[in-house]
């Protein structure tokens, strides 16, 4: 084999941000036509990296060579120049603007003294699309357009800027499995016409079926360079993270006893008014696992809130134990025994300025244990709980008096985690859990969860990832608008729980 | 319920719509600013300040060189120049855009009267001459046309100025290039950036716009309108201008309508002497119109997504 030319070769590239040595000394090459996955934990420095390589961030030393010359890349126009595209994990779109805008922005055709050009710009997109087999409409309006094809804006505006390196930043965080399915045969059809790919991202099963070669990172060090044929998940998470990490969550069988909670026939809206349950009926025993399989958007995020009281229902009823908690607010549920993980951990789950012993006590603070007649804190109690907390589930903070905004995602979920936990429930809600945690907190969190039930708790979850819901659920409920529309087992294979999914396949019995 | 009936009366004379065209202008000006300015996603509440310092300037200017257009022309600089301060802060150190504008208001309110005190001794200021004050032009022949002639050609010359400036600035905002790109910088200034638009130099020129635009706005009342100064002589007119700005949906044309109906609260008002009404009441009349539009016929309008938002480059 002769030897390939490389695309990008970066070298001794160092960045050092206050109090955090972000890439150390980082070696990473990417040949021509090759789809490179970049791997690593959160704050593993792969997004430095390639805010570097973009222009966005200008690096302490190191130099850089591009398609074999020497280079240096002041701002995105250098990049840009360069032929370097980049596809940000949070969308560089504006929602407001029409597709053609959002793809032309920065590079518009105009005609007289300055008029934005649609003819032209249209023609452009239109020229793009049909060379690359993406299909877009440039006059859409881009927040109208579901999140895939927001992407697929992203990529056609990258290309337009004639990009011949692209690099992708979690490109698939925000996808369904069927989008994600599309966007990797739009990859494969990007390098078959020539371009090169750098696929930023942590979930490994993709990086497997995608990439070529794999670059890992840790600590802003690169720690191995793999090449995907010879690799596996198991390696690369070892990597990854330090040290050998359980992939499959280990658990002994079930043992469901009597029913907690009952849910029986319950509709709801979203906040627009639009139906988003349309008669959800399961029950929840002590001690066992209830994952809620389903494409984002189904219904699951509108059920988790109806259950925890933030949400009032528009029909039907919810009983814990003999009691009818329909009605329940947040506070009564949880008086009530119901703990609730949000999915939104940052907008929900935390007060983001407070400090972690504030956020630990945060819906129970009227306790007689943190409170004198729910009118003084009492602080020692509090920071000892907090202290305690923190020990137990591995908070990794210098104080517990760090504001929660300061900590890593994982450790942010683990303050929720061991809030929730901590008060001792009889429902345990938790939504999307592990949703953008590091593989080392996922580990850590799912073996809690697990702890929790084999206690006696009664545990629904509800998570995007097909695969936790697989290996965490001892009974899976498949939701598909708005309804369950299966009951499954835990070992009900991939497809037929895609398929349900999607609103296809045979209900088994037992399913509303 | 004589005053409804004369103010009904009133309604149909072309002095009236006249002198509503005229106080519009004087808040479509301002308003204009603003748009330019929270477009490009910097909050701008200082067009009372940028205003003020117009006038006062205005009339420092012209009563030293007795040329209304020179004195016009520092009222535009001395705007802009409070304006660059605002955008200093606010773009530049990342400052509450709020608190700077509170700040250059009452600023521009002490300096104002401070210099008036220290060049001419209060009790001096107030006398413009008549011959130095931006000039009434009769459109010839359209002036003669019955009603309208006297209502949209029998003008002062910044009226005119105005109306062009307001298609002009709504045809740059949404026909342009220009205009998409200052609108891209005010919804999402990190999607700009990388698409290679500087951030800070659009930042920059809108909110020093916003002051060019302020500025001219003071003068058209200093030396246009009153021909004199007083403390404080704006009397809100940069936050009802704010007020037009947030009615109109941060667009041009929308603020125009905003300025046309507080203008009509104005200049029946300045009527208020054929009008059986208090005229304590009446004076009230431009600042509950705003009251009320802001808090019912609005609705929710929605600003650009990234007004307000200091940008720091390369975060997310």
């Amino acid at each position: 084999m002769s030897e390939e030319k490389l695309a990008v070769d970066m070298r001794g590239i160092t960045k050092q941000f206050p109090g955090v040595l972000a890439n150390n000394q980082v070696d990473f090459s990417v040949r021509q036509g090759e789809i490179h996955a970049l791997v690593g934990e959160n704050g593993a420095g792969k997004s430095t990296l390639m805010n570097i390589l973009y222009g966005l961030i200008p690096p302490d030393s190191g130099e850089i060579h591009i398609n074999g010359k020497p280079v240096h890349i002041g701002g995105p126009r250098d990049a840009i120049a360069l032929g370097i595209g980049m596809v940000h994990q949070h969308f560089m779109l504006i929602p407001v603007f029409s597709v053609g805008e959002n793809i032309m922005l920065g590079r518009e055709p105009a005609t007289g003294p300055d008029f934005y050009d649609h003819a032209r710009a249209r023609a452009a997109i239109n020229e793009l699309t049909k060379r690359y087999g993406l299909a877009l409409n440039p006059d859409a309006r881009m927040g109208d357009l579901p999140v895939g094809l927001q992407q697929r804006a992203e990529i056609v505006k990258v290309l337009y800027r004639g990009a011949n390196i692209l690099i992708l930043d979690e490109p698939t965080g925000v996808l369904t499995p069927q989008e994600t399915k599309e966007l990797f045969v739009v990859l494969r059809d990007l390098v078959k016409s020539g371009k090169t790919i750098i696929f930023i991202s942590h979930k490994l099963k993709e990086v497997l079926e995608i990439s070529d070669r794999i670059t890992v990172m840790r600590r802003g060090k690169v720690v191995g360079h793999l090449t995907t044929r010879q690799t596996n998940e198991e390696e690369i998470a070892t990597l990854m993270v330090g040290r050998e990490v359980l992939l499959r969550v280990d658990k002994k069988p079930a043992k469901p006893g009597a029913v907690v909670m009952q849910v029986e026939n319950i509709s709801a809206s979203t906040d627009r008014g639009v139906p988003a349950l349309k008669g959800v009926s399961f029950e929840l025993r002590q001690g066992e696992i209830l994952g809620i399989a389903g494409i984002e958007g189904n219904g699951q995020s509108e059920m988790m809130e109806v259950l925890a009281g933030t949400r009032p229902v528009t029909g039907g009823r919810v009983l814990l134990g003999s009691r009818d908690i329909t009605t329940y607010d947040a506070r009564t549920e949880r008086d009530a025994g119901v703990a609730f993980i949000p999915e939104d951990r940052r907008g929900t789950g935390l007060v983001l300025s407070f400090s972690i012993a504030e956020n630990s006590i945060l819906g129970r603070e009227r306790s007689p244990k943190f409170s004198w007649h729910e009118f003084v804190l009492r602080l020692v109690a509090i920071r000892e709980w907090a202290r305690r907390l923190v020990k137990e589930f591995d908070v990794r903070t210098p104080s517990i008096d760090v504001a929660a905004r300061n900590l890593s995602g994982g450790n942010q979920q683990k303050v929720i985690v061991a809030r929730e936990m901590g008060s001792k429930p009889k429902v345990l809600l938790a939504a999307q859990p592990t949703r953008g945690v590091d593989i080392g907190a996922i580990e850590f969190i799912h073996r809690r969860i697990v702890q929790e039930r084999d206690e006696g708790t009664a545990v629904l979850l509800v998570s995007a990832e097909l695969d936790e819901v697989r290996s965490l659920s001892d009974r899976i409920a498949v939701m598909y608008e708005g309804r369950i529309v299966s009951i499954e087992p835990p070992d009900a294979p991939e497809e037929r729980l895609g398929l349900l999914m999607t609103g296809g396949g045979q209900a088994r019995e037992g399913a509303a | 319920m004589s005053g409804l009936e004369d103010i009904f009366r009133l309604l149909f004379t072309a002095n009236l719509w006249q002198a509503t065209l005229a106080a519009a202008v004087l808040l479509l000006l301002p308003a204009l600013g603003g748009v330019i300015s929270e477009r490009s996603g910097v909050v701008n509440i200082a067009m009372e300040g940028m205003m003020l310092t117009g006038a006062f300037f205005a009339v420092v200017a012209d009563l030293a060189w007795h040329n209304a257009w020179l004195a016009t022309g520092v009222a535009v600089l001395a705007g802009a120049l409070m304006a660059t301060i605002h955008a200093v802060v606010s773009i530049q150190f990342r400052a509450d855009q709020i608190v700077s504008g509170i700040a250059i208001n009452i600023f521009a309110a002490g300096l104002t009267v401070f210099l008036a005190n220290r060049i001419y001794g209060l009790q001096d200021v107030g006398h413009v001459g008549p011959t130095e004050g931006l000039p009434n032009i009769d459109v010839g022949g359209l002036d003669q046309i019955p009603f309208f002639g006297k209502v949209l050609f029998q003008q002062n010359v910044v009226v005119y100025m105005a109306l062009v400036l307001l298609v002009l600035v709504h045809v740059v905002l949404f026909r342009t290039r220009l205009g998409l790109r200052i609108r891209a910088v005010g919804e999402h200034p990190q999607a700009a950036d990388t698409a290679g638009i500087n951030v800070y130099l659009f930042r920059y020129s809108a909110v020093i716009t916003s002051g060019l635009l302020s500025g001219l706005a003071g003068a058209f009342l200093a030396i246009g309108v009153s021909n004199t100064f007083v403390p404080n002589m704006t009397d809100g007119r940069g936050y009802i201008a704010l007020a037009a700005m947030i009615f109109g949906k941060w667009t041009p044309l929308g603020a125009f309508i905003a300025c046309l109906i507080f203008g009509l609260g104005q200049a029946i008002y300045d009527n208020n002497s054929v009008i059986h009404v208090s005229p304590y009441l009446l004076s009230m009349l431009p600042y509950i119109l705003t009251l009320v539009v802001l808090a019912g016929l609005v609705g929710r309008s929605t600003p650009p997504a990234a007004d307000g938002l200091p940008y720091v480059p390369g975060s997310e």
